[in-house]
């Protein structure tokens, strides 16, 4: 075993501020993101090219399934899901790239996602219903449930950041306690594994910020 | 023994005991979808989503077990 899971992993430092490794690859994600989505949009058209064609697709699934999650017109928060899941799953496969370590599994990465989550309910919240009208579903059976409420609003927050730095760090010990224990091929197994432990933590977070920023925005039928 | 031994052993016996509860809950909750797919399988699509989303729910027990096993390895308060 290497080092905490729980300490930052600096590369380099520039002037006073220093980088973690968790940083680097972030901005490499962010980068290629990027980078894909300005190829693919740049001569968009109706006549799509094969590249914009996957975006659509890949843009127009993840909108179906937010609609069904949310029950309602999900293009406003688009956007934010859909950049949300994207990103997850980028990070969370970078793992299966020799040498890189995905900056999930560090506690900043999540926190800085969950913390993100926590504001964009309280704003579409807010937005959707008005400010009156939003702090009052805290008071909604009755008042007494008012402290736990508010709670509920920390932990399920809390419980989100959790949930993903604990399986994809978990998943990170457990490929390099194999490889410790035997040598070879024997990690393969669990590092196809992986793939589907990343994809799903990605799906997972994105559905459960779809179902808070759906319950805070209220029960709007479709159409 | 010392404080790292407890440590140690704490961490063990936080994660293998707080598993048990989650395992048998997401047991429950998957050997409920399936039956509920093979009588319908036309809703597979709903159910599993559900699913997913509820055993993420169940999870969370498990995960905090796993949070206070690696703060008693890697972030003991009392360590040093």
């Amino acid at each position: 075993m290497e080092t905490s899971p729980l300490a930052p992993d600096i590369l380099f430092s520039i002037g006073p501020v220093p980088i973690d490794r968790a940083v680097v690859t972030t901005w490499a994600i962010m980068a290629v993101l990027a980078a894909i989505s300005w190829l693919g949009t740049r001569r968009s058209g109706r006549e799509p090219g094969w590249l914009q064609a996957a975006l659509e697709i890949l843009v127009e699934t993840l909108e179906s399934q937010v609609r069904d999650v949310m029950r309602r017109d999900a293009w406003t928060y688009i956007p934010l899901l859909g950049t949300l899941f994207v990103f997850l799953v980028f990070a969370n496969l970078s793992a299966e790239i020799p040498g890189m370590r995905p900056p999930t599994g560090h506690i900043e990465t999540p926190a800085a996602l969950a913390i993100i989550v926590f504001f964009s309910v309280h704003y579409f919240g807010v937005r959707a219903k008005g400010l009156r009208a939003y702090l009052e579903h805290y008071v909604r059976p009755t008042p007494l449930l008012l402290p736990l409420n508010v709670l509920s609003e920390f932990t399920r927050v809390f419980s989100l950041m959790v949930r993903l730095f604990g399986n994809i760090m978990s998943h990170e010990i457990i490929i390099a306690v194999v490889v410790l224990l035997a040598g070879l091929l024997l990690p393969i197994p669990f590092m196809l594994l992986g793939i589907l432990i990343g994809v799903i933590q990605a799906y997972i977070f994105a559905v459960l910020a779809a179902v808070f920023i759906g319950a805070a925005v209220g029960a709007v039928q479709l159409d | 023994m010392t404080v790292e031994m407890f440590s140690i052993i704490g961490a063990a016996i936080a994660v293998s005991f707080g598993a048990i509860g989650p395992a048998l809950g997401e047991g429950r909750a998957v050997a409920a979808a399936m039956e509920a797919i093979a009588r319908q399988p036309e809703s597979a699509g709903v159910l599993s989503r559900t699913l997913f989303v509820g055993l993420a729910m169940i999870e969370t027990m498990a995960i905090y077990c796993l949070v206070i096993a690696l703060l008693l390895l890697f972030a003991n308060p009392y360590v040093g």
